[in-house]
């Protein structure tokens, strides 16, 4: 469980977080949501410590993270996995290559060892063999994704987070994603953070979901209940398609 | 931001470079592939420029003195000393701060922008040193090597003079390159270049590190790096110069 405790995040003046407070549950799939510039990101990478909190408590099962050293940051750091906006692989590296990296920072395993997890990884986010050799420059965008969140859980982490994993992506690939994520969360028992302003993912795996507006927390619930809230911000955010505002109408006739 | 933020922000950064890797492996790899990209991959350009200037500059040099009293080593000993004093180091540098500037900027600013400085530090790496102390200490390492590569081509170009006009005879060129030499001159360039190669690749990293946004900004942080690291240099060049030459 990851609880988050008034937290204030700025850069140079810019207020960015304001006194965001929100528990993440282990083994399901908690949801950050919210508008484009909402703060999702500078939140996740908040808790994750890549960004400097101003104020406020981050705790890890207990563990806050603002009170701790960097060697016990770099203890916690063995227990995150984290699935980049943009996927963040790295160019220079093969997508074996890129899915092995944290095993050599961490592991004390031989290479046979490392190879075949990392093989394990990427068969796992259904990645076929022959991609295994290429540049992450010459795979499709899904592709990529899916490195990554086999990089993300190479170490096998309590923690896993995703900024974003279905942006750029087309809806039926999004889907796949989107359980792959779920699957791994509740086969491995992981504490999942996702971001997201996609609301086919919320209706798909949005078990426990806080809603961010401008920087503020609005609202947390789960998606059954994200339909029945009586507050301005969020019906904005989850009625603006006209798919979402057609379900809307056809429960209240019913 | 001011220049005393931007200043401290830059120390800051250097502290966690100038820490030893965590995992030598992993810098002994990036090592060898900086020295080709920065060191190498520059000798074309620093040979065609040297070339061509130590041509013109001794062109220059004896159209300019003509007259018959000055002695006949005067073009040879002009065109070594600024050489060796100014032109294979101070010149030399602010060219390839625009080419390593640019590239060590771009290249971890681009990372920075795809979020892969983030994906290091997640997995506990010290990004700063990981990525910058290579590229620094390759840089300088290489730098010595292209200076005097750069003043040897650069009285190589001049010599062409002889060879191929008839404004100057080899012979007078070559007494002038020898005549009143002073060693301490090549200690004082390689000295002076090694911290301008310093500047150079630390302030294009720093730019790099510290970008933020898209595309747009990354090319931002190239062109301050460039702008910035040609200014410092300058600067530099003259509070070394009058340390070592006074
Ligand atoms: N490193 C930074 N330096 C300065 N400002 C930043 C930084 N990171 C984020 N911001 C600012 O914080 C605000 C929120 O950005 P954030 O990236 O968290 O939005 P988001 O909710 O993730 O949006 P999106 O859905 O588009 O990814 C923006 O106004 C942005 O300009
Ligand atoms: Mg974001």
């Amino acid at each position: 469980m990851i609880e988050v405790k008034n937290v204030d995040k700025s850069f140079d003046g810019n207020h960015v977080l304001k006194d965001v407070s929100a528990t993440f549950e282990t083994g399901i799939t908690n949801m950050i949501i919210g508008q484009s510039g909402s703060g999702k990101t500078v939140l996740m990478k908040s808790i994750i410590g890549l960004h400097r909190i101003d104020h406020g408590e981050i705790k890890y099962d207990g563990r806050n993270l603002p009170d701790m050293h960097m060697s016990e940051i770099r203890i916690l750091r063995k227990e995150v996995g984290m699935l980049f906006q943009g996927s963040a692989l790295f160019d220079s590296l093969s997508v074996l290559e890129n899915v092995m990296y944290p095993l050599e920072m961490f592991s004390s395993s031989t290479k046979e060892e490392m190879t075949e997890r990392a093989r394990f990884c990427l068969s796992h986010v259904n990645l076929e063999e022959k991609a295994f050799h290429l540049a992450p420059s010459e795979i499709s965008g899904g592709m990529q994704k899916r490195v990554a969140i086999a990089r993300a859980i190479a170490l096998q982490p309590k923690y896993l987070f995703c900024d974003e994993p279905n942006s750029g992506l087309d809806p039926k690939t999004s889907l796949i994603i989107d359980r792959l994520i779920y699957e791994i969360t509740h086969e491995f028992n992981i504490t999942t953070i996702i971001n997201s302003h996609d609301m086919n993912s919320v209706m798909e795996i949005g078990e426990n979901i806080i809603f961010i507006n401008n920087g503020q927390k609005a609202w947390q619930g789960n998606k059954n209940e994200i339909f029945h809230v009586n507050n301005q911000k969020l019906n904005d955010f989850v009625f603006a398609s006209n798919l979402y505002k057609k379900v809307r109408e056809s429960n209240q006739q019913s | 931001m001011s220049l005393i933020s931007t200043t401290g922000k830059y120390f800051l950064l250097m502290e966690r470079v100038f820490v030893l890797p965590d995992r030598w492996k992993m810098f002994f790899r990036q090592f060898p592939k900086e020295l080709e990209k920065l060191g190498l991959q520059s000798l074309p350009i620093v040979a065609i420029i040297s070339i061509f200037i130590g041509f013109i500059m001794t062109m220059q040099t004896k159209l300019n003195t003509s007259n018959p009293l000055l002695p006949v080593y005067t073009t040879g000993l002009v065109t070594r000393d600024t050489l060796l004093l100014e032109f294979s180091s101070t010149i030399l540098c602010l060219i390839l701060a625009g080419k390593v500037g640019s590239n060590i900027a771009s290249e971890i600013g681009t990372m920075r922008i795809t979020e892969q400085i983030d994906a290091l530090e997640i997995m506990g790496v010290n990004s700063a040193n990981y990525l910058i102390l290579p590229k620094i200490v390759a840089f300088v390492v290489m730098m010595p090597f292209l200076v005097i590569f750069s003043m040897g081509l650069g009285l190589v170009g001049g010599y062409f003079v002889g060879i191929l006009t008839s404004i100057l005879t080899t012979g007078n060129y070559l007494i002038g390159i020898q005549y009143a030499f002073v060693p301490y001159y090549i200690f004082y360039s390689l000295l002076k270049s090694m911290i301008f190669a310093f500047l150079i690749s630390s302030i294009a990293a720093y730019y790099g590190y510290y970008a933020y946004g898209g595309a747009l900004d990354v090319g931002k942080a190239s062109t301050n790096a460039v702008v910035n690291g040609s200014i410092l240099i300058l600067f530099f060049n003259i509070l070394i110069t009058k340390l070592m030459l006074n």
